[in-house]
C-alpha cells in the first residue's frame, strides 16, 4: 500500500450544507438586488440564492444565477425575477421550479429535473405561462400598454 | 334563432368578464451551443402553444392573442445582455489512473493543465470530485481507493488555486462502472476520477 488511505478519510472534506440555499450568484453586473422577505441583499457573485427569492436588477444590471439541478438562469436589465418555488431531489432528481418575471427579460437553460420530468419548470409572467420542457430558451415581458 | 343569440351575448359577456388588462410578453427557444432545439409551451388563458424550433416564438399582445413567430435579428440583439450573464453549463471531466493506485495515467496527465485552464475561467466553481475503481480487490479496498484517488485530484485542484472550500471530494468504490464488468476483472476505464464543475 503506496499511500494512507486511513488519512486520506480523516481529511476527506465536505462542504458544510445550507438546505435553503438552492442556487448561487455566478456572474454579477450593475445594481443586482435580492429581495429576502424585508431583506434587501447586494447580489454580489458567491451570494447564495433561496426559494422565494426576487432577484432585482437595475438598468445597468444583470445576474447569472446556477441552480442546484444545474438549470442556469440569467436576469437582465431592469428586471424583477421571484423564485416562487425551488425543490429538487439530488437522487431521484425529482423536482419543482417555478419562477415569475413580472418585468424585463430573462434567459435560461433548464436542468435535471426537467429532463427528468418535462415542465417541471415553469416561468409565469403577468398574463401567461410557460412549461419547459427543454432547454435553451428566452422570456420577455413588455411594458403594459398605456389605457 | 333567439336562442342562438342568447349564446352568443353570453360569450361575449364571458370574453368581456375576462378580458383583464393583458401584459404582452414574448417567448422563444434559442439553439443550444450543442445545436439541441428545446420545446416549451406557452399558455395564455387555456390557449397552449408549442414552440419547437430555433428561435421560434410566441407573441403574447395587448389583446391577448398569442402570435407565433420568429424572433429578428434586431429581437435576439435585445437579449445580449441577460445572454452575456448566463452561467457556463456544467462541464465533466475524466482522468484516468494507473492499477492499484492513486497515480494518474500518462494520457490524463497530459490533459490537466487543459482541464486546471478551464476551471479556472469559471467564477467561483462548485467542483464535485469522484473516485472510482475497477472491480478488481475487496469492496472495501475499492471504497477506499476511490477516494484516495479523489482526495489526490482535490489536492491537485488546490495546488492550482482553486479554493478549498470549493472542492468535495467523494469515493464510490467499484459502484458506479464506466463499463459494466463482472467482478475482478482490470478494466482500465472504470479507474477513474470524474470532476463535475458547475
Amino acid at each position: 500500500m503506496r499511500k494512507p488511505w486511513m488519512l486520506a478519510l480523516l481529511v476527506a472534506a465536505s462542504l458544510p450544507a445550507y438546505p435553503a440555499d438552492v442556487g448561487l450568484v455566478k456572474i454579477s453586473h450593475g445594481s443586482v438586488t435580492i429581495e429576502r422577505g424585508a431583506e434587501r441583499i447586494a447580489a454580489a457573485v458567491g451570494t447564495p440564492v433561496q426559494a422565494s427569492d426576487v432577484i432585482v436588477t437595475g438598468a445597468d444590471g444583470a445576474a447569472g444565477i446556477t441552480f442546484s439541478d444545474n438549470s442556469l438562469v440569467s436576469v437582465g436589465p431592469s428586471s424583477v425575477f421571484a423564485i416562487d418555488k425551488y425543490a429538487f431531489d439530488t437522487t431521484t432528481y425529482a423536482g419543482e421550479f417555478q419562477g415569475t418575471l413580472s418585468k424585463g427579460r430573462l434567459a435560461a437553460v433548464s436542468g435535471k429535473m426537467v429532463q427528468q420530468t418535462p415542465e417541471s419548470m415553469k416561468i409565469r409572467t403577468p398574463s401567461a405561462i410557460m412549461g419547459v420542457r427543454g432547454t435553451e430558451f428566452v422570456v420577455q415581458v413588455d411594458e403594459p400598454a398605456a389605457r | 334563432m333567439g336562442r342562438l343569440a342568447a349564446v352568443l351575448l353570453a360569450a361575449a359577456l364571458a370574453a368581456g368578464c375576462a378580458s383583464q388588462p393583458v401584459t404582452p410578453a414574448l417567448f422563444a427557444v434559442l439553439p443550444a451551443p450543442d445545436g439541441h432545439i428545446g420545446t416549451i409551451v406557452v399558455d395564455h388563458d387555456g390557449d397552449r402553444r408549442l414552440i419547437h424550433s430555433a428561435y421560434g416564438s410566441e407573441q403574447l399582445r395587448a389583446d391577448g392573442t398569442l402570435e407565433a413567430g420568429q424572433l429578428s435579428e434586431a429581437q435576439v440583439k435585445q437579449f445580449d445582455a441577460t445572454l452575456a450573464a448566463l452561467p457556463a453549463p456544467p462541464a465533466t471531466f475524466i482522468l484516468y489512473f494507473l492499477e492499484d493506485s492513486d497515480e494518474l495515467t500518462d494520457a490524463s496527465q497530459r490533459e490537466l493543465e487543459q482541464m486546471f485552464a478551464e476551471i479556472r475561467r469559471r467564477p467561483l466553481p462548485d467542483i464535485v470530485v469522484i473516485g472510482h475503481t475497477d472491480t478488481i480487490g475487496a469492496r472495501r479496498y475499492n471504497d477506499h481507493l476511490s477516494l484516495a484517488r479523489a482526495e489526490r485530484v482535490r489536492e491537485m485542484l488546490i495546488e492550482h488555486g482553486i479554493p478549498p472550500e470549493r472542492i468535495q471530494a467523494r469515493g464510490r468504490g467499484e459502484r458506479e462502472l464506466l463499463v459494466p464488468t463482472p467482478d475482478q476483472v482490470r478494466e482500465p476505464r472504470n479507474r477513474r476520477v470524474e470532476i463535475n464543475v458547475r
